[in-house]
């Protein structure tokens, strides 16, 4: 039998990786970073030595918890750390590591690959000292720097106050966090928050540690113009519509986060839109299992619901993954899970509710507006691509006028260049299409 | 307006067929199954090239460089096309002399290569790899952007009268008294005295369901494309044989080929990794200055190959007022603008000046 590939050591990875191993199988384990954990859970390079309490405050145990048991499968997986899957055939997976290009023939696969911050263009965003919010908690998690002195938080999601407060414990100056969405926003997403209740308090928790150390935090905002060659400050408008400015030296901005999904496409995953994380996501049944193909996808990399939902995906789909290939499986284990699952996808919608992705940004963006940073194009360009070349969806923007097209393939991009043509035409966003995917998935090295 | 020609396929053949049909004063009505100009003619290298070509495919070929030439003029935005010049490698000094005697060949018919020995290319090329044995160059060839081509021609062919609807698959072509009837999938019907079948890679089975068989296959050009990277090379350039062929794009991204994609579900062509990676091993190995780049997008594309590597364009033998214009082999880029003005005078004035000897489909039957 041709070994099971597992793409991503996050959560979702490598707690698909234990399972499988339970049932008696030796996956192979592909993962971009230097060391398993992901997203929430990287782990500093070696010799980095803050401690987990410090690196992952509540999740500390949970994480712990994870690092030690995948750490403890040693040669029971096929482990390859920093290694890219930069290709998925139908008879074959392509690596990029340490070993160079290796070609593995494709067995079952399964795909946890996480997400990455959801952007959208605000005036002056690629200025130097603008960050997105997922970078500048890297930065703090995997080098213990922080990205400036004094740091504004602008954006939605609740990434947004958690790094604020990550920051603010590790001594940095945080000058405001500005959230777009409004305080009414969260107060109506409670009763599905409440699907949650440890990690509502926490939230709330957060949000009130800040305000209690004297941290500004506004609702409601919208964003208007980065200043200074190098960011000195944000102007926003509040909820009153009033003009306000903050000082600062560098800046945060993030409005959620968007699952990775091109290697499902590469493996031909068939795709759908998800009206409440506004983008096409791979088309998967309950446990994460793809309609053809042997393929199965967990954790934030099938939709977004965070690190404790990853790791349950994590296990289910590698569940569904065993059955199929005639493991005998729990079922009951397999029906608690599910019934887990339901409870993080209440959670999430909530959540989406609280933080609404605010994309009529997009309408009052100037015509300068950076759209697609690899190639330079403008929002102004994206409207003369729609209004006076008709591209009828973002491929056809992208053909005509280029966003999408350089190095990020517009994985940073993307789903703004998709609400942008919707709202140009006035349509739904899922009618803007979305951009296809091609092999490399990042950007390999020539020879 | 009740058309009097249907153009099947809204490639750039078609809509160059749309656009001078136009502007002869004809009512053409062009039905695309997807968006204009989106398959073969938006996908494909973008090498507008002469040389190489076949020589009874020249006066066509010359034709269609002077509408390169003049696009400004004639549909009113560049494309992005320059005549930034040609080079056909040779790698061996058996190349070299076979793309010597190809120059050679070709220069009666108006086609005027330089030939160039090794140390030649060195002194002008000092990035290329040092040991080829030389090149022919054509400084009249150049490169273009597909992706701008064929909705360009198809808003000049608008603006000229033309109807042009996408999303408009067409699955029946009917000889009836009045011509033919032309059904497309939503159930509509129009009645038209001429056909012209432009449809690609598609195109054959269409021809097939009207009787004219013209044996073939569907070909899927492998493509690599680099990040933006400084000014290293302005000519495009193709090896002789079957090696890479390369062009660095304003922008700075190098674009090359080599071999062949595949067909993963009808319809869907992908890149084939293998393919893509000996093609960047061909291409380090030509400049080595590439090494260093990164690789960030590979695509194919659905292209009609007939079995002598030959276009058909012409009238059907079978059918009074049906044309056929297909199987462009991979080099119809270039063509097709050409192709377009000789079909809108195939059906207008029922010849074309432009020689067509060799391009019938009777090619396949008779004999
Ligand atoms: C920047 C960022 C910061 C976050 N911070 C927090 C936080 O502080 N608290 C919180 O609760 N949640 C946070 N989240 C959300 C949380 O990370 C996720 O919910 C959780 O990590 C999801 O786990 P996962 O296993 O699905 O994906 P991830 O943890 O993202 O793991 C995916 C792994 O797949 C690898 N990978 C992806 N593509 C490939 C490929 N082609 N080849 C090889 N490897 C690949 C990646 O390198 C990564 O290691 C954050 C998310 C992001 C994007
Ligand atoms: C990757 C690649 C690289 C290439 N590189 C070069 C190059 O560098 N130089 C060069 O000269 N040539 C090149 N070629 C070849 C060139 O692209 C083609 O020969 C040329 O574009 C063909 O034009 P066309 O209009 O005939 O076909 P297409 O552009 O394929 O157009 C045919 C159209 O017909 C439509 N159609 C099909 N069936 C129906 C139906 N039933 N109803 C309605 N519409 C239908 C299709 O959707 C399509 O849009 C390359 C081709 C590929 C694929």
């Amino acid at each position: 039998m041709t070994a099971v590939i597992i793409v991503g050591a996050g959560p979702a990875g490598m707690a698909a990786a234990l399972t499988l191993v339970e049932a008696g199988l030796r996956p192979i384990v592909v993962d971009e970073a230097q060391r398993a954990g992901g997203q929430i859970f990287r782990r500093p390079p070696p010799g980095f030595t803050r401690p987990p309490a410090a690196l992952y405050g509540a999740d500390a145990a949970a994480a712990t918890r994870l690092h030690l048991a995948f750490d403890a499968l040693g040669d029971r997986i096929d482990y390859r750390p920093q290694t890219l899957v930069w290709a998925v055939e139908p008879d074959a997976v392509h690596l990029q590591g340490p070993q160079g290009r290796v070609r593995l023939d494709r067995g079952p696969l399964l795909l946890a690959t996480g997400a990455t911050d959801r952007l959208l263009p605000v005036d002056g965003w690629t200025k130097p000292g603008v960050f997105s919010l997922g970078g500048s908690q890297v930065a703090l998690k995997a080098q213990g720097v922080a990205i400036g002195r004094r740091v504004a938080f602008c954006g939605t999601g609740p990434l947004l106050y958690l790094v604020a407060y990550q920051y603010a414990k590790a001594g940095a100056e945080v000058a405001a966090v500005l959230d777009t969405s409004a305080f009414g926003d969260g107060i109506r997403a409670l009763p599905l928050l409440a699907a949650d209740p440890a990690k509502l308090a926490r939230g709330i928790y957060y949000l009130g540690w800040l305000r209690a150390h004297g941290v500004p935090v506004h609702h409601g905002v919208r964003p208007l113009t980065v200043h200074g060659e190098s960011v000195t400050g944000l102007t926003w408008r509040d909820a009153g519509r009033r003009l306000n400015e903050t000082r600062c030296d560098a800046l945060a901005l993030g409005f959620g986060l968007r699952s990775e999904t091109q290697l499902a496409d590469l493996a031909g995953v068939p795709f759908r839109f998800d009206p409440i994380r506004r983008q096409y996501l791979p088309d998967i049944d309950q446990d994460g299992r793809a309609p053809a193909g042997a393929v199965y996808l967990a954790g934030d990399g099938a939709a977004v619901r965070g690190a404790a939902a990853a790791e349950t995906a994590g296990r289910l789909a590698a569940l569904a993954l065993a059955a199929d290939l005639g493991r005998p499986v729990d079922t009951a284990a397999r029906d608690a899970l599910r019934g887990r699952m339901a409870r993080f996808e209440r959670f999430a919608r909530g959540l989406d509710a609280a933080f609404p992705f605010p994309v009529d940004l997009l309408d009052t963006a100037t015509d300068d507006t950076l759209l697609c940073r690899c190639e330079a194009v403008t929002v102004g360009t994206m409207r003369h691509a729609v209004g006076e070349l008709g591209a009828e969806d973002v491929n056809r923007a992208k053909a005509f006028v280029r966003p999408g097209m350089g190095r990020c393939q517009g994985r940073m991009c993307g789903l703004a260049t998709s609400e942008l043509h919707a709202r140009l035409r006035g349509l739904p966003p899922d009618q803007a299409g979305r951009l296809r995917g091609q092999a490399p998935v990042k950007p390999v090295p020539l020879a | 307006m009740t058309p009097d020609i249907v153009i099947v396929g809204g490639g750039l053949v078609g809509c160059s067929a749309a656009l001078h049909l136009a502007r002869a004063g004809r009512r053409p009505l062009l039905l695309e199954v997807g968006r204009i100009g989106a398959a073969a003619s938006g996908v494909n290298f973008g090498g507008v090239r002469v040389q190489g070509r076949a020589l009874f495919e020249l006066p066509l070929a010359l034709r269609s460089r002077a509408i390169w030439d003049n696009l400004v003029d004639i549909v009113g935005t560049d494309c992005e096309y320059r005549r930034s010049g040609h080079l056909r490698l040779a790698k061996t000094p058996a190349d070299l002399d076979a793309v010597a005697a190809y120059a050679e060949k070709v220069r009666p018919a108006g086609l005027d290569l330089e030939v160039i020995d090794g140390a030649e290319i060195r002194r002008r090329h000092p990035a290329f790899n040092a040991t080829l044995a030389g090149a022919t160059w054509s400084a009249g060839d150049g490169q273009a952007n597909p992706r701008l081509a064929g909705p360009a021609f198809a808003r000049a062919a608008r603006a000229a009268g033309a109807e042009i609807r996408d999303n408009a698959k067409v699955v029946a072509i009917e000889p009836v008294a009045a011509g033919f009837a032309v059904a497309t999938a939503d159930g509509q019907r129009v009645t038209v005295p001429q056909v012209i079948n432009s449809a690609g890679a598609w195109a054959p089975d269409l021809a097939a369901s009207l009787g004219d068989a013209a044996p073939g296959r569907a070909i899927y050009p492998n493509m690599v494309v680099t990040e933006p990277l400084p000014p290293l090379i302005s000519c495009s350039l193709g090896t002789y044989g079957n090696g890479v062929y390369l062009r660095q794009v304003e922008r700075g991204n190098v674009v090359f080929g080599m071999g062949r994609g595949r067909l993963a579900a009808p319809d869907r062509a992908v890149p084939s990794a293998e393919t893509s990676l000996a093609a960047m091993a061909e291409a380090a190995w030509l400049l080595p200055r590439l090494a260093h780049a990164h690789v960030i997008r590979t695509w194919t594309g659905i292209e009609g190959e007939l079995a002598d590597g030959q276009p058909v364009i012409g009238p059907s033998p079978r059918h009074q007022g049906l044309f056929h214009a297909f199987g462009l082999s991979g080099h119809g880029f270039q063509l097709a603008p050409a192709i377009g003005a000789v079909l809108a005078e195939l059906a207008t004035a029922g010849s074309s000046p432009t020689p067509l000897d060799g391009f019938s489909i009777t090619r396949f039957t008779a004999g």
